[in-house]
């Protein structure tokens, strides 16, 4: 199954669909707990047997779930796990030996079911370029037809219930990953943020050494899962992430007309970094890719695509590195091989089966 | 600046959330990073809640103390479980807790009733076990509602039985 993945690119990777050249990925999650049993944080071996195995029961029972894989925790190895956190189908600490832990993927890898996380069950959609509704329909049709077959817990006055308070309710969260390069550059990102934030939305970014943010990539996300339905939260979402790309737009305006030639530049030599480097670390790429995206999405760019972009961004993470060069490597090597591996994709020779 | 989990190597990822205006800041190490999945580039992360959360339970639970503390019946946790762990035990906690989570919902979302979707209602052979468990179901929260704890273990007790016939 493995060998599969990696081969062939997750759909949510192809680098189409509406905004998607700063619209990265949607996501949609439903928290779930079967009734009468303790939620995972509490419940012992014996309970995340039963849970486990009503879980594979219910699958044998819906047609819904025909198509696709249970992996369960000790079972998977420590590289496996990695890969699958690399390509968001679980959460960072899932699987780690713990027993009676699993996780379902869907054959185009859109839905996901991890059993036994925080929750018994958290089933989640992936899509690429901004696609929430269609996310939610999935996530909400999984979460509907394991519904009928598991019984959920769940309060007339608080909804669902999960074991963290934050996810109550709804039980649901909402998120895109979006590109920010123009705001970030131009300074407008915090302004932006903060303004989101009025309207609980949480916005999410990462901070690489200094000042930069890595990769230029930031989450948003819907704070509250209590008190609005499903689709006023994915309609507040939706506003903010069109005000937010609106204002990514205008950035980019600004800094081709103020300052072409320094952005231009930055591109250029980002592209000429990627297609030459011999050694090059993850964070370097996440950066340089970032600028190449850039460049890409403003036409400065026209022979690379952004299909081959997101394609270098999920295989020259660590795991990913190793499963497609099939052999285990420490991070000088990785160094080397993510150098190559970028090379052999921005030449257009490995476009999704590469010679290797 | 040393990282803040291992307090022992330079900080090194430098990852900032904010939420409802406050701006958090996360200064972690290399490894501590990676050992919370910080690096993956797609995952940018959700800040480790707990200490957020068992600081809001506190303003909750600083009521009672002195008695004995009272435990969910089916689980066995209390809320002071709750402020240690940031996680509750199990569904049958939001009923022997309930006045508390309400206060605690409130501040989180700023409301405590859920408006969206409610659970599926099942169809065909699975109906009848449903509404039986559904009636206990009922039964134990009437018990823990009315704090009668002996008769609350007694339907836990029942339900799991019915379960495990299941």
């Amino acid at each position: 199954m493995f060998e599969e993945m990696v081969k062939k690119p997750a759909s949510w990777l192809s680098g189409d669909g509406t905004s998607a050249g700063i619209v990265i990925s949607s996501r949609v999650r439903h928290a779930r707990n079967i009734s009468n049993f303790p939620f995972p944080p509490v419940a012992d071996q014996a309970h995340k047997e039963k849970i486990l195995s009503l879980f594979k029961a219910a699958l044998a029972k819906n047609s819904h779930f025909k198509k696709g894989n249970l992996l369960i925790s000790p079972e998977v190895t420590d590289l496996d796990r990695t890969f699958l956190v690399e390509r968001h189908l679980i959460s960072p600490e899932f699987l780690q030996g713990k027993s009676f832990q699993g996780v379902f993927i869907n054959k185009d890898e859109t839905l996901s079911v991890m059993i036994n996380e925080e929750d018994h069950l958290r089933i989640q959609a992936l899509q690429g370029g901004l696609k929430l509704d269609e996310c939610y329909q999935l996530s909400s049709q999984a979460e509907e037809e394991l519904g009928k077959i598991l019984k959920f817990d769940y309060d007339s006055e608080f909804g669902f219930l999960t074991s963290c308070p934050t996810n109550v309710g709804t039980g649901m969260r909402a998120s895109i990953l979006i590109h920010l390069p123009g705001l970030v550059l131009t300074r407008e990102v915090d302004g932006v943020i903060s303004k989101m934030t009025k309207s609980s939305i949480a916005v999410r970014g990462f901070y690489g050494e200094g000042s930069d943010v890595l990769g230029n990539l930031f989450q948003i996300s819907n704070q509250n899962t209590l008190g609005k339905s499903e689709l006023e939260i994915l309609e507040s979402i939706s506003k903010v992430v069109a005000q937010v790309v609106e204002a990514e737009e205008k950035a980019r305006e600004t800094l081709f007309k103020d300052a072409k030639d320094q952005i231009e530049d930055k591109i250029w030599r980002a592209y000429g970094i990627l297609k030459h480097a011999r050694m090059l670390s993850s964070t370097e790429v996440m950066n340089l890719l970032s600028a190449l995206r850039l460049g890409v999405g403003c036409g400065t760019i026209n022979q690379v695509s952004l299909n081959q972009i997101n394609e270098i961004l999920v295989l020259s993470q660590p795991a990913h590195l190793q499963k497609y060069f099939n052999r285990q490597m420490d991070a000088n090597e990785r160094d080397a091989t993510r150098a190559e591996l970028v090379r052999l994709k921005l030449n257009g020779k490995g476009k999704s089966n590469a010679s290797h | 600046m040393l990282c803040q989990d291992c307090k022992k190597k330079d900080a090194k990822v430098h990852l900032t959330q904010i939420v409802n205006n406050e701006k958090v800041t996360l200064n972690l190490c290399k490894d501590c990073a990676d050992k919370k999945g910080f690096n993956n580039p797609f995952e940018v992360q959700v800040f480790p809640l707990t200490q957020l959360l068992s600081s809001m339970a506190g303003l909750v639970t600083e009521k009672k103390s002195g008695k004995e503390e009272k435990k969910c019946p089916v689980c066995g946790n209390g809320f002071s479980d709750f402020s240690k762990l940031g996680r509750f035990g199990c569904g049958s906690c939001y009923v022997t807790f309930r006045t508390q989570i309400a206060e605690l919902l409130q501040k989180i979302h700023g409301t405590a009733v859920h408006k969206g979707k409610s659970p599926q209602i099942p169809t065909g052979d699975l109906l009848k076990g449903w509404q039986e468990e559904k009636k206990l179901q009922d039964e134990l929260r009437k018990a823990i509602e009315k704090e009668d704890f002996e008769k609350a273990a007694q339907i836990r007790d029942q339900i799991k039985t019915m379960i495990s016939k299941n």
